[in-house]
This record gives structure tokens, C-alpha cells and sequence, in this order.
């Protein structure tokens, strides 16, 4: 299970890593989410992984780490609403830039491929 | 007095609520009145609560009275409270020159600045490091709508690079908090320092990691050399207010370096203390150089500001990297004289930019300001003190920097880059001056006169420069004795944790 779960997490990170990489708007912010997906699995298997263990006391003989899950809930919520903040101001970046490359204007070689065609 | 300690993250908070409701959100007047009252209310609570930490040392709220290393806890020490103070200071010139009319170029201002305050102030405040990060992301949140008030493609485009660095900087800040975590077991700072003095072996590589990628979020946030492409940009296209603020932002990297690798990973921390100062040193310095160039180089004045912001973080993280209670006094010192000076000068900028006509902050000849005198005069104070000339606090920043640096190489290095930025940014602000107000071109002044509200907050944030030269003594012991508080962890770990040990507590 470790294994499946650390590469898991290695390759949301690889693929958010790659998109965060790229020219548009729209392949960073699936990039940034990817990241945060791969950021909350990573919070969660910081309280070890534990197979139906219980966050409860005196309800069970094995626990699971409570703190985790909470902190996950948090980055969660927050990364939620970054990323709703992100695609509104990339709808608007594109509205006001008139494209939707991250510094606002085309690189020369794709204008010339605009133009030949 | 026991809940002081809250008022400067709940009074901002509940003011910006109250901003938003029916009987104060339908009059601009109303919201600027209930925004700038509530910010010196917020300043004169700071103070309270400085003196209360003078008075009592150390204090530290249990949240919902769960107490320290299971529960969040917040932290008033001096260098925290001083930093809020700061904030609070900051903030009120930056409401007071926002009222004057630029806050109804767009919506939500005074709401979003309160929630950025709020932010700002929980940062300095806490001490758990996963509150540090809710907190960061408060302030980031407003911040990223701030920067976009008033709308332009300029601020769109510096938005966009803002947001996805940010981000990205959240991401990489909570990898590093679930290795932390996943080693440490616990979130508290405190409780950290103990558990890392007490690491065992095979766990030391993957703390380290953890605390690097720690060092790369703070260092984004403060924007130190390879992360520090995104702040010209930013700052220059943010309207003036909000650059004024943003003049903190960069503090807060600043203060989360010193507060994590001298509280957690300082003297005690075994193989792992120091671990940041071979990195931050360098770094800072490069910075340091790049951004007395970058103000050398610059073709408008608000670029040449935020250069000159990247000057001071550059000099406050090699403070931060060597390490010592002296550097903590100077950086301290320093942190509270440059965040002043450089927000005055944002606001000296839009001041002459809207005077002058289209030609605006953009360094060429253009028409004379309508109050050539006024702001010729606020402009060489703020020029004098940021460049640290005598007779005003630069100066005495600059000195306590420069008595900071005990060993002959950091010496050699910081004397000299210090000294020789020092000089690059007389150079540039002499070339900036000479040209905003000497070469004119015509002789009708370019636009109208300054309204009175934004000269009086400029002033505000002046005057603190002569004050920090005068009153430099008793200050100068603050600072001292701050830096003495940060670096005596054992006494702050038992004030917080209870002096019981954590085993003994456990169910």
C-alpha cells in the first residue's frame, strides 16, 4: 500500500509539476491542482497509513492519527478557493490581455505561425 | 487584559465584516471613517499590548483553552508585537492616503485591506507553524484582490505571475509541514525546538529537507535572489495604498526566517542548527547587489522603489543569516526603519506620478509638479533616510548593520556590498529627483494639487524616520532586547509548554 500510495503522490506531483511548466493559463491552473491533490495525499500519509484505524478514543484497538485529517480539511478548503480565485482571474486575464498566455503577450515564434497561416 | 493578544486579528476581522454590512457599506464616508478609526484603534491596542509583553515578558493565549503542544496557540513576544505594532502604524497611513479617493476605483477596498491586516497580524503572532500558513493564505488571499483594485492590464498581467508563484509557494510550504509533521509529530513551534534537539539519526535527513523547502517558501515570500523575479513587477503596477502594505509583506518572509531557524533550528537543534545561514547568506547578498543595480537601472520610480525594497530584504536575510543576538537587534532596527521609508516613498510616487501629467512616475521630462516645494521636500527626507543618510534613522540602521557583522569575512562582504549599494541608491535617487523635478518641459503645472488627507499620511509615515533617529536609544534596547527574548528558546519552550514535559501529558 505504501508504495502504490508514495507513487501515486510522485506522479500527481511529476504531471503538476510538467503543467505548471507550460505557457497557458489553463494548463497551470490544472497543474496547481494537480499539486494540491498530490499535496493533500502527502498531509495525509504524515500520520503513518493505517488500515481501518479509528480517530476516536476507547472506540477501538487501533488509532489513526486525527491531526492529519484535520490539516488535510484545511488545505483542502483553502486550496479551493485559490484555485476558484485562479480560473477567475485567468477568464479575466484573458478578457483583458486578449490571450491567455501567463506573460500576457505571444512568444515571437508562435505570432509568426499566426501569421503564416 | 488576558485577550488583548487576539484584538489585533479580531478587530481588523470584525471591522471588515462591519464594512460590508447595510449601514456602513451604502456611504463611501462611512466606510472610510469605521476603516480608518478602527486602524488606530488597532494601532493603540498594539501598543497596549507592547507594553503589557515589557511589562509581563513572553505571553502566550491558549485558543479555546486547549492548552499548548495539542492546541494552537498565539505568541506575543517583543519582536512579534513590535512587528504588529509596525503593521498597525503602516496600515493607518495607508487607509488614510487610500481614503483620499483611491479606494472607489474598485470595490471591497477597505474590507480587503482589514482582512490583509488581519492576516498579516496573525502571522506575527502565531505559534503553530500550520496557523503560520492558514495565515499566509488570509493574507495572500487579500492581497491577490488588492493588487487587481482599480483594474489595468498591467495589474492583471503582474496578478497572474503573483497568484501562480504564491501558489505554488503554498504547495511546496505544505509538503514541508507534513514532513515536519510526519517526523516531528507536532506543529507547535515550541514544542518543535525540543523535539528537534532530541532528533534521532535516521530521521535528521528528512527534517533537514523539510526545513530547506520551509527556507524556499520564506524566502519567495520575502524575495530573496532566485525567487525574487516576481516583486518589481508586482509592487510597481499595485495602486499606491496597497503598495504601501505590501512594503510589510516581504517582512513577514523576513520575520518567518528569523522566528524558525533561531527558534527551531537555532543553537540547540544538535547536527541541523544552522543549517539555513549557508544558503540565506549568499543569497542574501546577491540580492542585495541586484537590487542596487536594478534601482540604478530602472525607467520609472516606482520600479526604483521596489528595487530598493529588495535592497532591505536582501540586507535583513543576511541579518538573518549570521545568526547572532546583535544581527537580530539590527534587523529588527532595520526591518521597522525600511518598511516605513519604503511605503512613504510608494506614496511620494503616486503622488508626483499624478502630478505630473501623462508623462506620470516614468523617469523622462515631463510637466512640473503643481507643489514643487511640498513634494521636493518630502522627497529628500524619504530619499535621505532610505539611502541612510545622517541625520536620519537610515543612518543609525545602517550602523547597527554594520557593528553586527563580528567575523572578518561577512565583515569584508557586508561592509562593502552595504556600503557600495548604499552609494548606487544616492545615485539612483539623485538621477530619479533630478529629473521628476528639474527637467520640465513647459510651465503650466500638470494636474491638480494633492488632496490634504494624502500629504498627512505621507507625513505619518515620514515622521517616523526623525522619531526613529531620536528616540534610536530606547529603541535601539527594544530591539536588543527582543533579539535577547528570540534567542533565549529554553525560557520561551517552558513559559509555553507549561514547564511539564511532553511525555508527562499524554494520555
Amino acid at each position: 500500500m505504501e508504495t502504490l500510495f508514495a507513487c501515486c503522490i510522485g506522479f500527481l506531483t511529476a504531471c503538476g509539476v510538467f503543467l505548471m511548466l507550460r505557457g497557458r493559463t489553463f494548463p497551470v491552473v490544472l497543474g496547481l491542482t494537480m499539486l494540491s491533490y498530490a499535496v493533500n495525499l502527502f498531509i495525509f500519509s504524515s500520520g503513518r497509513l493505517t488500515l481501518r484505524g479509528a480517530a476516536v478514543l476507547g472506540t477501538s484497538e487501533q488509532y489513526a492519527d486525527p491531526l492529519p485529517q484535520a490539516l488535510v480539511l484545511t488545505a483542502i478548503v483553502i486550496g479551493f478557493a485559490m484555485t476558484a480565485f485562479l480560473v477567475i482571474l485567468a477568464i479575466r486575464a484573458r478578457a483583458d490581455l486578449g490571450n491567455d498566455h501567463v506573460d500576457g503577450k505571444l512568444p515571437e515564434s508562435e505570432m509568426s505561425k499566426k501569421e503564416s497561416r | 487584559m488576558w485577550h488583548l493578544i487576539t484584538a489585533p486579528i479580531l478587530l481588523p476581522f470584525l471591522t471588515a465584516l462591519i464594512i460590508m454590512l447595510p449601514p456602513v457599506h451604502y456611504s463611501p464616508m462611512r466606510r472610510r471613517w469605521v476603516s480608518m478609526i478602527s486602524s488606530a484603534i488597532q494601532l493603540v491596542l498594539a501598543v497596549c499590548l507592547l507594553l503589557q509583553v515589557q511589562q509581563q515578558g513572553l505571553i502566550h493565549y491558549a485558543v479555546g483553552d486547549w492548552q499548548a503542544p495539542f492546541g494552537i496557540i498565539l505568541v506575543a513576544d517583543t519582536l512579534s508585537v513590535v512587528m504588529v505594532c509596525l503593521t498597525s502604524f503602516l496600515a493607518l497611513g495607508a487607509i488614510c492616503y487610500g481614503s483620499a479617493g483611491e479606494d472607489e476605483k474598485g470595490s471591497f477596498f477597505h474590507p480587503l485591506f482589514q482582512f490583509q491586516v488581519m492576516g498579516i497580524n496573525g502571522a506575527f503572532l502565531t505559534g503553530d507553524l500550520f496557523n503560520l500558513f492558514v495565515f499566509f493564505e488570509v493574507l495572500l488571499i487579500a492581497s491577490y484582490a488588492l493588487l487587481i483594485h482599480a483594474g489595468g492590464k498591467n495589474k492583471t498581467k503582474a496578478a497572474v505571475h503573483y497568484v501562480v508563484l504564491n501558489l505554488t509557494g503554498s504547495a511546496i510550504f505544505l509538503f514541508s509541514l507534513a514532513v515536519m509533521y510526519g517526523t516531528l509529530g507536532t506543529l507547535n513551534i515550541a514544542d518543535m525546538a525540543v523535539k528537534v534537539a532530541a532528533l534521532p539519526a535516521e530521521d535528521l535527513m528528512l527534517v533537514k529537507a523539510g526545513g530547506l523547502m520551509l527556507m524556499i517558501v520564506f524566502a519567495l515570500k520575502a524575495a530573496v535572489l532566485p525567487l525574487q523575479f516576481w516583486l518589481p513587477a508586482t509592487y510597481a503596477s499595485a495602486s499606491a495604498p496597497v503598495a504601501a502594505l505590501f512594503a510589510v509583506m516581504t517582512k513577514i518572509g523576513v520575520y518567518a526566517l528569523l522566528r524558525v531557524y533561531s527558534t527551531i533550528f537555532g543553537e540547540n537543534a544538535g547536527p541541523l542548527a544552522g543549517m539555513a545561514s549557508d544558503w540565506l547568506l549568499p543569497a542574501g547578498l546577491a540580492t542585495i547587489a541586484l537590487g542596487a543595480v536594478g534601482a540604478l537601472a530602472s525607467q520609472d520610480f516606482r520600479k526604483l522603489v521596489a528595487n530598493l525594497v529588495l535592497v532591505s530584504v536582501g540586507t535583513l536575510v543576511s541579518l538573518v543569516a549570521l545568526q547572532t543576538e546583535l544581527s537580530a537587534a539590527a534587523a529588527l532596527y532595520y526591518t521597522v526603519h525600511s518598511t516605513l521609508v519604503t511605503a512613504a516613498l510608494f506614496l511620494i510616487a503616486d503622488l508626483i506620478a499624478n502630478q505630473r501629467g501623462k508623462a506620470g512616475d516614468r523617469l523622462v521630462s515631463g510637466r512640473r509638479v503643481s507643489q514643487p516645494i511640498l513634494l521636493g521636500f518630502i522627497f529628500m527626507i524619504g530619499a535621505l533616510t532610505v539611502a541612510g543618510l545622517p541625520p536620519f534613522s537610515g543612518f543609525v540602521g545602517k550602523l547597527m548593520i554594520l557593528q553586527s557583522a563580528v567575523e572578518p569575512v561577512t565583515r569584508i562582504l557586508l561592509w562593502s556590498l552595504i556600503l557600495l549599494s548604499s552609494l548606487m541608491v544616492i545615485v539612483a535617487l539623485s538621477r530619479a529627483g533630478s529629473i521628476l523635478f528639474w527637467r520640465v518641459s513647459g510651465t503650466e503645472p500638470g494636474g491638480e494639487k494633492a488632496p490634504g488627507l494624502q500629504i498627512f499620511a505621507v507625513i505619518w509615515l515620514l515622521l517616523a524616520s526623525p522619531l526613529l533617529a531620536v528616540f534610536a536609544g530606547p529603541l535601539t534596547a527594544l530591539s536588543q532586547q527582543a533579539a535577547a527574548q528570540l534567542y533565549d528558546t529554553a525560557t520561551s519552550t517552558n513559559i509555553i509548554l507549561g514547564r511539564q514535559s511532553v511525555q508527562e501529558i499524554k494520555p
